[in-house]
C-alpha cells in the first residue's frame, strides 16, 4: 500500500462518535504493516465540522475514518475526492490496524 | 473498547426484571414474577412506540427497543455492551450526559438535543433519563427514552412564522388560539369536528391537522356528504361488491378503505342522510367496514375529521342528526370564527392575497386605493375568507394599473343595501360617505327591522330636504304619493 494520510476524529482513545463534535484528531501518515506510521495529535480550538473539513483539505488528507457524520459533510468530502469510512465504532488503533490490513468498511463495529 | 461485564440485573415495582446483557444474544432478557411464567422482555420493549434503552451503571447498552434501533440505524447484534454515546451518537451524550448527575434521590431528567443516525441524518431528539433502582433504592442502571421530535420542530418553525400556520393566515386572538392548539390536536388520534360558516377555512384546517399528524404519510381522503345522492354516497363511503346492484360490474373500495392508516375528512357532515349516519356510527364503534353487498368486512384504521356549517346540536334536537353520532364526532370541537369577528385579520388577509395572487397571476405588486381599502375593510364578508380572496382575484384581473380603485372592485360591494342605509346616513363626517352617497356598504345594526329603517330613512330625507316633501320623495326615489302614504303608515306628521 502506498503511503497515505489518514485523519481520525478522537474521543479519548476511540473514534469520536460525532465528526462535528470532535475537539481532537489524529493524523496518521503511513503505509500500513510494511512502512512506519507517523501519528500526530491535533487539538482543535473548538468543535466544528466546517473547521474540520478545512483542516482535512489543508492537510491533504486522503482518508477520513469517523463515526457519525452529517450527510452534507460526507458528500462534500467525497466530492473533494476524500475517502470517508464512516459509522466506525471502536478504538482508534484498532480502526487503523484494520484499515492498513484493507479490512475496514463503513459501519464496522470493532 | 471495553464491553459490558457479566449480566445486569434490573428491578422494577418490587418484582425482579432480569435483563441479561448477553452479547451473543443466546439468552434473551426476561421478566420474572410479573406473570406466572417469565415473559420475553425484548418483545414487550419493542411494543413501545418511542425509543427506549436500558443502560448499565457504566453507561453501556443492555437492551434497546426496535423503535430506537430504527432511529439510530444500529441492529440488535451491534449495540450490546457498547458505550451509549457511540451508538446513540447524540450531542447530549458527549456534553451533557444526564446519567452522570444521578444519585439515589434523583428523578427523571429531560433534555433536548440531536443525534446522527447511520443514514447520516441529523435528527432532533428529546431524551428523558431516569435511574433504575433495586428494591433497596440503590441505582443499578438507567432507563432512557429517546423521542424523535422532527415533526414538533417543523411545527414550531411553521407556527413561529408571524401570523401564519401552514398557509392559514390570521393574527386575531381567536385565530392565535386555534394556531396554538392545532399542533397538539394533530398529535392525537381523536375525532375532530370543525364548525364554522362557509369560507372560514374548514378544509384547510382539516388538511393541516392531517399533515401535522403521525398519519401524514397516509392518505387524506375527502368526501362531501352533501354532494351525492344517498345510494351513491353509501357506495362512495363504504365501497361495493361486484354485483351488489345494477352496474356494479367490479369491486370498488370505499373512501374509508382508501383512507386506511390515514385521515377521512367528511365535509358537510350535517347533510349526511340518517340511514348513512347509522352505518357511519357502526363503523366508528367497530372500526370495521362492510362494503355494499359484501358479507366480508375489513378493519380500517382511520382518523375521522368532520366539518359542517350547520348547527348539529339544533339538528340533533330536531331529530335530523343522530345524537350518538354527534357525541362520537364531537370529541374535539374546533370552531372557526367568521371573518367579520376576526378583528385585524381583514387587512392582513388583503395584503396576503394581494401578494400571493399577484404572483400567481403573473402581475406586478398592486396596492389598494384609500377608498377601495375602506370599502373592503368595512364590508361584512358573508362568504368569509373565500369571498375576500375572490374579490381580490377579481380586482387583480380587472385592474390594469398598479392601484386598485373602487371601480375595480365587484359592483355588488357598492350596490345599495337597505339594511345599511341608516348607518351610512349616520356617518356624514366620513369623507367617504360624503363623497359617495350611493355607496351603501356599512354594516347594519343587528336588531333593526325594515319598518324602523324605512321610518328613519324618511325622517332623514325630510330633514335633509328642509321639510319639503317633493324634494324628500325625489331623494328617496319615490313618488310624492308614496311618501305621503308611508308617512301616514308610520305616523309621521
Amino acid at each position: 500500500m502506498a503511503s497515505k494520510k489518514i485523519l481520525i476524529p478522537l474521543h479519548e482513545n476511540d473514534v469520536a462518535p460525532r465528526f462535528d463534535l470532535a475537539t481532537e484528531v489524529q493524523i496518521v501518515t503511513g503505509a500500513g504493516k510494511s512502512g512506519s506510521a507517523v501519528k500526530r495529535l491535533v487539538v482543535l480550538p473548538r468543535a466544528s465540522a466546517d473547521q474540520l473539513c478545512h483542516l482535512i483539505l489543508t492537510e491533504n488528507i486522503q482518508t477520513v475514518i469517523c463515526s457519525g457524520i452529517e450527510d452534507d459533510y460526507y458528500q462534500y468530502l467525497t466530492w473533494k475526492r476524500i475517502e470517508v469510512i464512516d459509522s466506525v465504532v471502536g478504538s482508534c488503533n484498532l480502526a487503523l490496524k484494520r484499515y492498513f490490513e484493507g479490512k475496514l468498511k463503513p459501519g464496522d463495529i470493532l | 473498547m471495553e464491553k459490558a461485564d457479566s449480566h445486569d440485573t434490573l428491578t422494577n415495582i418490587g418484582d425482579s426484571i432480569r435483563a441479561l446483557s448477553d452479547r451473543s444474544g443466546a439468552i434473551p432478557p426476561r421478566i420474572n414474577n410479573l406473570f406466572n411464567i417469565p415473559i420475553d422482555f425484548s418483545e414487550l420493549f419493542d411494543e413501545i412506540a418511542i425509543g427506549v434503552v436500558v443502560l448499565s451503571l457504566e453507561r453501556k447498552i443492555v437492551v434497546m427497543n426496535q423503535t430506537l434501533k430504527a432511529l439510530t440505524g444500529f441492529s440488535q447484534k451491534e449495540f450490546r455492551g457498547f458505550d451509549c454515546a457511540h451508538i446513540l451518537r447524540s450531542n447530549i451524550c458527549l456534553h451533557d450526559c444526564p446519567v452522570l448527575r444521578f444519585d439515589e434521590k434523583s428523578g427523571p431528567k429531560c433534555i433536548e438535543g440531536n443525534l446522527i443516525n447511520k443514514e447520516r441524518q441529523l435528527i432532533p431528539i428529546r431524551i428523558t433519563s431516569a435511574p433504575l433502582k433495586n428494591i433497596n433504592g440503590k441505582i443499578i442502571g438507567f432507563l432512557e427514552t429517546v423521542e424523535d421530535i422532527r415533526l414538533l420542530r417543523k411545527l414550531d418553525e411553521s407556527s413561529s412564522h408571524a401570523y401564519n400556520f401552514n398557509n392559514i393566515v390570521g393574527r386575531s386572538p381567536q385565530m392565535q388560539k386555534i394556531f396554538q392548539i392545532l399542533p397538539s390536536l394533530a398529535q392525537s388520534d381523536s375525532s375532530v369536528l370543525i364548525t364554522g360558516e362557509t369560507g372560514t377555512g374548514k378544509d384547510m384546517v382539516a388538511e393541516t391537522i392531517h399533515h401535522a399528524s403521525n398519519r401524514a404519510k397516509g392518505p387524506f381522503a375527502k368526501i362531501n356528504c352533501g354532494a351525492l345522492p344517498d345510494t351513491l354516497l353509501e357506495s362512495e363511503l363504504f365501497g361495493h361488491h361486484k354485483g351488489a346492484f345494477t352496474g356494479a360490474v367490479e369491486n370498488k373500495p370505499g373512501r374509508i378503505q382508501l383512507a386506511n392508516n390515514g385521515t377521512l375528512y367528511l365535509t358537510e357532515i350535517g347533510d349526511l342522510p340518517l340511514a348513512l349516519q347509522v352505518k357511519l356510527l357502526t363503523f366508528l364503534d367497530d372500526k370495521e367496514v362492510f362494503p355494499l353487498g359484501s358479507i366480508k368486512g375489513f378493519t380500517a384504521d382511520v382518523r375521522i375529521i368532520a366539518a359542517t356549517h350547520r348547527n348539529l346540536e339544533q339538528m340533533a334536537g330536531g331529530g335530523q342528526f343522530r345524537k350518538d353520532l354527534l357525541f362520537r364526532l364531537n370529541v374535539i370541537r374546533l370552531h372557526l370564527p367568521p371573518l367579520r369577528d376576526r378583528h385585524g385579520d381583514i387587512q392582513l388577509l388583503l395584503d396576503h392575497f394581494l401578494n400571493t395572487l399577484s404572483t400567481q397571476l403573473g402581475k406586478k405588486n398592486h396596492v389598494l386605493s384609500r377608498k377601495a381599502l375602506k370599502i373592503l375593510l368595512t364590508y361584512t364578508y358573508p362568504g368569509n375568507v373565500r369571498e375576500l380572496k375572490n374579490i381580490i382575484e377579481y380586482a387583480l384581473n380587472i385592474c390594469g394599473d398598479r392601484q386598485i380603485k373602487t371601480k375595480h372592485l365587484p359592483s355588488y360591494l357598492m350596490e345599495p343595501d337597505p339594511f345599511d342605509v341608516s348607518d351610512a346616513a349616520q356617518q356624514p363626517a366620513s369623507p367617504l360617505a360624503s363623497n359617495t352617497d350611493q355607496i351603501r356598504y356599512i354594516r347594519s345594526e343587528p336588531d333593526q327591522n325594515w319598518p324602523d329603517i324605512e321610518k328613519r330613512m324618511i325622517l332623514e330625507a325630510l330633514i335633509k330636504a328642509g321639510g319639503r316633501k317633493n324634494k324628500a320623495a325625489a331623494s328617496l326615489g319615490w313618488a310624492r304619493s308614496t311618501l305621503w302614504r308611508k308617512m301616514s303608515q308610520y305616523g309621521i306628521s
